[in-house]
């Protein structure tokens, strides 16, 4: 194994060429794990990891590397933006490989599916599509070392127990260390997976303990770590781009004079951009080429631009919301039906309805897009922070006409990414660049403005939902319409309908025991990109959904929580395709059923933890919420204070996660508690708004997202413990979405008011 | 010509005054520990020492920091364990790291004011610096164990 190179400058054999995904629905496939429904029909379905492109490798040649002195370095093939991923996945590998985690180092792949497997880091998908896949590496890595050791004393592999970074042989007493036999195990066969011999649960070293601190600590904490905005290259330029203010917009005129004056600039370029659907390539763009970025962003101010803006000129945010309005108070598209809805709401003993709004949201990571590129003899290199970075080196060999071959993507850490950086126009910006220089490397640097105007935002949209109670106080009838511009829009021209993976979150996938229930998509078009941003359709539709159970709950003078135990009914385990969920997270329906038994184990649990139903002072109260998503069950218990002007603080927050079986327990809960600091964000003051088809929002002051003062101030996190045999869930995204509605839920308790319109910001100062 | 002192080393500056401190940092001196989030001071990824005090670089000229002592993150301990750098990673603080540097800077700069300080203080000290991850509870339960003070 010592002689298996992780540099990234290894020229690669065996690529295989692969079709162009723009522009069709197959590049959605590809960035959110639709499984690939354009194979034969008679080809077995495949899930999970397997129905991702270019599924899984798990050959420790490709992962793991030991050099003579022992030293163990395992290269990480997934994007590390703060979850944990460069920690997690190669303590799986050393967990089964035995090793010595001091004597291990982190390398990051390459953007090479081929070689490395799918490395498109999104949807909670990296724990739960490789722990088996590095599990299995790091034994056929283990056995490898066991073997050799076996050969060189001559004496049967079954004698021979990898041990904390050494090969003992028990009858003899002798031993190895890796490093001296690392060589000559490289050479053996890789084991076939009938041979492999995992370790049982009890003798893991490191998954499950939570005791590893991430790997990256001490470069982050002493600002050496480097992020995509870290790059360096010789003679590197500095760039900066104006685009269209408008999605669909297109350069009328421009007048470069008084940029190409400004001391430190070397060029002026037009970017031609991409029409609609314009997927993840550039915007039309006017870039500023200098030798710093203060420079570049000097001329870029100097820039005389005029833009046409084309189809989504008009686009207005109130409006849109009217529009909206409008389609939900009308049936639309039946997306999923059980029962009469219509014949049931007649007889009920009550009816209620309700109607929700969440504004557009955009991901902001802290890092803004940046990357740099070079081009040399025709080959492109690029350093950047990307959630996928194959799908970067697709884009950049399609637009720089080459092949993927000639292209080589070095991945960073990401500065924050939440879906913002699965798509990588930043990149081909870039690339484009540096040809435009004669192959100087360029890096091109977003500010946040950039950022805010130019973003791929979350959808907007209008939740109607309509229930009928019976006499008993119990839900005989529900009906739900969920309007928003589709995601879709980024691959297609003009979709008016949500896809499959939008339905499937929590919509027409409600896991509710109501005998009559409808779920309607009315139609709404995209006027500009819409994206994904972490936890995705999830939001508004736990947002609504959670909001009304406990305005059911109050209508049938019901405990919320016990309401929302009765909505969700005994426990069982519901098929997917029973719920019209054809997606289901692109796994396996019958190994990830919805198994409202272990939703309603966390709803009772977070209730306990958190004291629910012990009286609680005057302008106080909790809330409550729970959602299934990213195939993992998550409740919330918020707890507000309002005082007497309005301002809404939050004392304790507690969430339980049931994501099965936990590999690191401190980053989950770190995940955990992050998503609960975003999603109080979220809902407080979280808004992208347009006028003229701009986005109003121009930086931080105006697009607020969570400080520190209006944090939660304790967040407690309770795990449910799982089965290492049974599938693991997701962590990033599934507990952002119940946070929202807990918190509504629990200004209501505390106040009698009820927010159904986000963000909240100073609604409770009104009246 | 400006002199200024950075992390102890004696610089000098020539170039528009106007550009911010960070981007004379990050692109002149290649010191890439200070990071850039929004250019208007309001998220705090930027954050240095000037004289000891806490300050944006993106929003601080170069013509004010002539003859001033100016410190990075790379330069507040010369081997990264000043308490606080300690304490995020003994509280695994980060999650994708990137606003941390400011963070730290931000924290440190408030010890040398208060050496321990109250929940309001650290709040108030702090708000200035935004992390999206949302690693807040765990930045307060660092400063307190860097600071001495036991959690409520």
């Amino acid at each position: 194994m010592s002689s298996i190179p992780t540099s990234h400058d290894e020229p690669r054999v065996g690529q295989v060429s692969r079709r162009a995904f723009i522009g069709t629905t197959g590049g959605f496939a590809l960035a959110l794990g639709w499984p690939a429904a354009a194979a034969a029909d008679d080809a077995p379905k495949k899930y999970g990891a397997y129905g991702m492109p270019n599924g899984v490798v798990e050959n420790p040649l490709v992962f793991v590397a030991i050099a003579d002195d022992g030293l163990v370095t395992i290269t990480c093939h997934r994007a590390e933006m703060g979850q944990g991923v460069r920690t997690g996945v190669p303590m799986i590998i050393a967990d089964e490989l035995e090793a010595d985690w001091s004597r291990v180092r982190v390398v990051q792949a390459v953007g090479d599916e081929a070689r490395f497997g799918n490395q498109d880091t999104d949807g909670s998908r990296t724990t739960r599509h490789f722990f088996m896949p590095m599990r299995r590496c790091g034994a056929s890595a283990r056995q490898m070392l066991e073997a050799a050791a076996a050969a060189r004393w001559n004496v049967p592999a079954s004698e021979v127990v990898a041990k904390n970074h050494q090969l003992l042989h028990k009858p003899t007493g002798r031993s190895l260390g890796y490093g001296e036999v690392a060589a000559d195990a490289a050479r053996l066969p890789v084991p076939a997976p009938a041979d492999l011999r995992l370790k049982k649960p009890a003798e893991f070293r490191y998954i499950g303990t939570g005791k590893l601190p991430i790997v990256d600590g001490f470069d982050i904490t002493t600002g050496r770590a480097v992020y995509g905005i870290d790059v360096l290259q010789p003679d590197m330029l500095h760039a900066v781009v104006a685009r269209s203010p408008v999605f669909g917009g297109t350069l009328r005129s421009v007048d470069s004079a008084a940029a190409l004056k400004v001391p430190g600039v070397v060029k002026v370029v037009e970017i031609k951009g991409s029409p609609i659907p314009s997927a993840y390539l550039p915007l039309p763009g006017v870039a500023v080429i200098a030798n710093n970025t203060w420079a570049a962003m000097q001329g870029r101010a100097a820039l005389k631009l005029e833009w046409d803006a084309g189809p989504n000129g008009s686009y207005e945010s109130e409006a849109y919301k009217a529009g909206m309005q409008a389609s939900a108070a009308k049936p639309g598209k039946v997306v999923r039906t059980s029962g009469d809805v219509d014949a049931a709401m007649k007889t009920a003993a009550k009816t209620l309805k309700a109607e929700y709004y969440m504004p557009h949201l955009t991901q902001a990571p802290m890092e803004p897009p940046v990357a740099t590129a070079a081009m040399k003899d025709g080959r492109f290199e690029v350093w950047g922070p990307f959630q996928s970075p194959q799908a970067v080196r697709r884009d950049v060999a399609k637009v720089m006409g080459t092949d993927e071959a000639h292209v080589t993507v070095h991945q960073t850490l990401l500065g924050g990414g939440f879906g913002r950086k699965s798509k990588g126009d930043y990149a081909t910006e870039a690339a484009l660049l540096s040809r435009e220089t004669g192959g100087k490397p360029v890096k091109v640097q977003w500010t946040r403005d950039d950022d805010l105007h130019h973003s791929f935002y979350h959808t907007v949209s209008v939740e109607h939902i309509e229930a009928g109670i019976g006499a008993d106080g119990k839900p005989v009838a529900w009906l739900h319409r969920s309007v928003g511009p589709t995601l879709l829009a980024l691959f297609m021209p003009d979709p008016k309908q949500e896809s499959p993976i939008e339905l499937g979150m929590g919509l027409a996938n409600v896991p509710f025991a109501v005998p009559n229930l409808r779920v309607e998509n009315p139609e709404a078009a995209a006027h500009t990109r819409v994206g994904w941003y972490r936890s995705v359709s999830n939001l508004p539709h736990a947002f609504a959904i959670q909001s009304f159970v406990c305005e059911m709950a109050n209508a049938a003078g019901a405990d919320p929580k016990d309401y929302l135990l009765e909505l969700l009914g005994p426990p069982r385990r519901i098929d997917p395709r029973d719920v019209n969920d054809t997606w289901n997270h692109g796994e396996d329906p019958t190994a990830y059923p919805i198994d409202i038994g272990r939703l309603r184990r966390v709803t009772t649990t977070v209730a306990k933890e958190a004291n629910w139903g012990k009286p609680l002072a005057k302008g106080r109260g909790k809330g409550i919420a729970a959602h299934y998503s990213f195939t993992t069950y998550v409740a919330t218990v918020v707890e507000v204070a309002v005082d007497k002007d309005g301002t809404i603080t939050v004392p304790r927050v507690d969430i339980c996660v049931d994501c099965g079986a936990i590999v690191n327990p401190e980053r989950v809960r770190a995940q955990m508690e992050g998503a609960v600091a975003m999603g109080i964000g979220n809902a407080l003051t979280g808004e992208i708004t347009f006028k003229d088809g701009r986005v109003q929002q121009d930086n931080f002051h105006q697009f607020e997202v969570l400080r520190m003062s209006a944090a939660p101030k304790r967040i407690v996190v309770h795990m449910i413990p799982g089965d290492y045999d049974a599938p693991l869930g997701g962590v990033g995204e599934p507990g952002v979405p119940p946070v929202a509605p807990a918190l509504c839920n629990a200004i209501f308790a505390a106040t009698g008011k009820r927010i159904r319109s986000l963000p909240i910001r100073e609604q409770l100062r009104e009246a | 010509m400006a002199s200024l002192t950075v992390n102890g080393v004696p610089r000098t500056y020539d170039g528009d005054g106007a550009m911010p401190l960070l981007w004379y940092l990050r692109d002149e001196l290649n010191m890439t520990g200070t990071k850039f989030g929004c250019g208007m001071g309001l998220c705090g990824a930027c954050t240095v020492h000037l004289d000891g005090a806490a300050v944006r670089a993106c929003s601080m000229p170069m013509s004010a920091v002539a003859g001033k002592k100016i410190t990075t993150i790379e330069g507040l301990d010369a081997k990264g364990q000043h308490p606080l750098q300690v304490a995020w990673r003994d509280n695994g603080v980060p999650q994708c790291g990137y606003c941390q540097a400011g963070q730290i800077m931000q924290a440190a700069a408030l010890l040398k004011q208060s050496a321990r300080p109250t929940d309001a203080e650290i709040d108030t000290a702090m708000s200035g610096n935004i992390c999206r991850c949302g690693t807040y509870t765990r930045i307060k339960a660092a400063i307190k164990q860097a600071a001495g003070v036991k959690e409520a």
